[in-house]
C-alpha cells in the first residue's frame, strides 16, 4: 500500500520535472519560429524589394539604413561593429581572464581562491547598464584624454571604450569558466611536472594550460558570444551610426544596438522598419548560436580525466 | 658486506597541519639498491617517500622536522635552505597512476631535460632514446614518438612516466606503488625494470604487495601507523621477522 503511494508521488513528481523541462524547450522554440517568420516577413517585404533581391542586397549592400526613406538593407555595417566591439573586448578579457584564472588556480592561497571567487560572481550581477554608462563617462573621456598627446580626437561615441568595458564586464565570466577548467586538470599531471623539478610558473603554462585547452577555448568561446549578444554598453557608448569601419575610434552601430534603438521608436507594428529588427537579430541569433556550437564542440573534445 | 648509504632519514618528524603523521624516523636507504616500504593503507609509506623529493611542499600545512641526508654531498633534503627543485632534479618519482603529460611521446620523456636546461635538439633525440631504452619501451614507440601519449597502452604509459623519471638521471627513484592500477602482464615488466635499474640509481618502492616487495627489493621497511617497526634486508624481514608486528603483517593476519 504505501510503496504503492510512493510511486505514485514518484511518477508525478517525475511528470512535473519533465513539464518543466519542456516549457524552456518549448519558449525558445518559440522564439526561433517568431524570429524565422519575421525574418521571411522583411525578406518578402516589397519595400526591401522583395526576395530574394532583398536577400542579395542583404549581403552586398555596405549601408544600413531601412528606416531612412532611402532605404538600404547591408547588414555589414552592423556586423562590423559588433565584431569590432566583440574583438576588443576578447583582446582584453583572453589574457586577463587567463592570467586571473592562472593565478586563482594555481597560485592563489586556498583561503584567498574562496574569497575571491563570491566577487567574481558578484560584478557579474553588477547591471549591464551600469557599465554603460561608465563607458559613456568614465573610460571615453579618459580615452579622449591619453589621444590627445597623440594628436588624435576621439568622439564622444566610439567602439574602444564599450570595448574595453565589455572585455572587463565579461572578464568575470572568462575567468571563472577557465578556472574550472584549469582546476579539472588532475593534481597527478602537476605533481608530475614538479616531480621533474618544474617551477609553480612552468607547471601553470607548459602543462595545466595545454592540459585545458579545449575547455580555456570553450570558456573564450562563450565569452565571445555574451560580448556579441551584449546589448546596454554599446547601445549607451557605441554610438547609434552604422559605420562599416575598423577603426575603434569611430562610433559604430551593434545588432543589438540597433534593435534597442529601433524597438525604443514608435514604429508600426509589422512595418518594414519594424520587421527589419529582427532580420538583424536573426542574423545575431545565428552568429552567436555558431559560436555556442563551436564552444560545445570544444567542450565535448575536454580531455576526460 | 658493506653498502653504501645515498639517504639517511634521521629522527625524521612530519605533520599534516597538527597531525604527527610521521613518528621518529630513523632510516637508511642504500646505493644501487632497491629499498620496498610496505604497511597497511595509512601507515605513513606514501607519506615517507614524497618527503624525499618535498612533494610536500606543494601543499599547505605540512611540516617537516628532524633530516634527510642525501650523500654523497651531505645535504639535508628537508632544510628550508635547499631548493626543492633543485632536490627533484637529483630525485625522481614515479606515481600510482600512470600519468603522461597529453603531449606527444617524445615531449613526455623530454620535459625534464628542457626543465634542465637542455636545448639542443641532437642531445634531447639521444636522451630521449636512452631513456625510452633503459626504460624497455623504444622498441614499441621508435615509430611513433610523435604520437600522444595517451594513445599507449597503461602498461605502456607507466613505463613512459619511468622513461620520463629517469631521462634526467636522477640518482634516486621513487616508486609510489607503480603497479597498482596495472594487469599483472605490466606489472611483471616494471618489476623487471626495476631490478635492471637499480644497476644505475638507487630505488625506493612503495608498495602495498608484499609479493612484489619480496621479488624486486633487497631492503624492506615495514611501517605500522606512522612508525618505523622494522627495517632490514628483504630476506631476513619475510622469512625472519625480529618483530611480533611484522610477523603479524607479512603472514596476513592484519592490513
Amino acid at each position: 500500500m504505501r510503496i504503492e503511494y510512493k510511486k505514485k508521488i514518484d511518477y508525478l513528481f517525475k511528470g512535473f520535472l519533465l513539464l518543466t523541462g519542456l516549457i524552456s524547450i518549448l519558449v525558445t522554440i518559440a522564439i526561433v519560429i517568431v524570429l524565422i517568420d519575421d525574418t521571411v516577413n522583411f525578406f518578402i517585404h516589397p519595400e526591401g524589394g522583395g526576395f530574394p533581391t532583398s536577400v542579395i542586397r542583404f549581403f552586398s549592400e555596405t549601408e544600413w539604413t531601412p528606416t531612412f526613406v532611402n532605404k538600404k538593407i547591408g547588414i555589414w555595417p552592423l556586423l562590423c561593429g559588433t565584431f569590432l566591439i566583440a574583438f576588443i573586448a576578447m583582446a582584453i578579457s583572453i589574457p586577463l581572464g587567463l592570467l586571473i584564472a592562472v593565478y586563482l588556480s594555481e597560485f592563489a592561497p586556498h583561503s584567498l581562491r574562496e574569497s575571491v571567487k563570491p566577487w567574481l560572481d558578484f560584478l557579474e550581477a553588477v547591471p549591464t547598464v551600469v557599465y554603460g554608462y561608465f563607458a559613456l563617462l568614465g573610460v571615453t573621456p579618459i580615452l579622449q584624454w591619453i589621444f590627445r598627446f597623440f594628436g588624435i580626437e576621439v568622439q564622444g561615441m566610439n567602439a574602444l571604450s564599450p570595448g574595453i568595458v565589455l572585455g572587463v564586464m565579461i572578464l568575470p565570466f572568462t575567468a571563472s569558466l577557465v578556472e574550472d577548467s584549469l582546476r579539472g586538470v588532475p593534481q597527478y599531471l602537476r605533481e608530475a611536472a614538479y616531480s621533474l623539478g618544474a617551477t609553480k610558473l612552468q607547471t601553470a603554462f607548459q602543462v595545466v594550460i595545454p592540459a585545458a585547452r579545449s575547455g580555456i577555448l570553450a570558456a573564450y568561446l562563450l565569452g565571445a558570444s555574451r560580448a556579441i549578444g551584449e546589448t546596454m554598453v554599446v547601445a549607451i557608448a557605441a554610438g547609434m551610426y552604422p559605420n562599416l569601419t575598423l577603426n575603434p575610434l569611430e562610433p559604430v552601430q551593434t545588432i543589438t544596438g540597433y534593435i534597442v534603438q529601433v524597438a525604443l521608436g514608435d514604429l508600426p507594428f509589422g512595418s518594414f522598419e519594424y520587421l527589419s529588427i529582427f532580420a538583424a537579430g536573426f542574423m545575431l541569433f545565428i552568429v552567436t548560436l555558431f559560436f555556442n556550437l563551436l564552444a560545445l564542440y570544444f567542450k565535448s573534445k575536454m580531455e576526460r580525466y | 658486506m658493506t653498502e653504501e648509504i645515498k639517504l639517511k632519514v634521521e629522527n625524521f618528524n612530519f605533520y599534516y597541519d597538527s597531525f604527527l603523521a610521521l613518528k621518529n624516523i630513523n632510516i637508511s636507504i642504500y646505493k644501487n639498491r632497491v629499498t620496498a616500504i610496505i604497511g597497511p593503507s595509512g601507515c605513513g609509506k606514501s607519506t615517507l617517500l614524497r618527503s624525499f623529493n618535498r612533494m610536500h611542499d606543494l601543499y599547505e600545512g605540512t611540516r617537516y622536522e628532524g633530516s634527510i641526508i642525501l650523500y654523497p654531498d651531505g645535504i639535508n633534503i628537508v632544510s628550508r635552505t635547499v631548493d626543492p627543485l633543485y632536490i627533484r632534479m637529483r630525485i625522481g618519482m614515479v606515481f600510482q597512476k600512470p600519468n603522461p603529460f597529453p603531449k606527444s611521446i617524445f615531449e613526455n620523456v623530454a620535459y625534464g631535460l628542457r626543465i634542465k636546461g637542455i636545448t639542443n635538439k641532437t642531445e634531447l633525440a639521444d636522451r630521449v632514446e636512452k631513456a625510452l631504452k633503459d626504460a624497455a619501451l623504444w622498441e614499441e614507440v621508435k615509430d611513433r614518438l610523435n604520437e600522444n601519449a595517451y594513445s599507449l597502452s597503461g602498461g605502456q604509459q607507466q613505463r613512459l612516466c619511468i622513461a620520463r623519471a629517469i631521462a634526467p638521471e636522477p640518482e634516486i627513484l621513487l616508486f609510489d606503488e607503480p603497479t597498482s592500477a596495472l594487469d599483472p602482464i605490466s606489472t611483471g615488466k616494471i618489476e623487471d625494470l626495476i631490478v635492471e635499474l637499480k644497476t644505475k640509481i638507487t630505488i625506493v618502492i612503495v608498495t602495498h604487495n608484499m609479493q612484489q616487495a619480496a621479488r624486486i627489493s633487497d631492503y624492506t621497511a615495514f611501517m605500522y601507523l606512522g612508525e618505523l617497526i622494522e627495517f632490514d634486508r628483504t630476506e631476513k624481514l619475510f622469512t625472519n621477522p625480529s618483530k611480533k608486528l611484522t610477523e603479524d603483517y607479512i603472514s596476513g593476519r592484519f592490513g
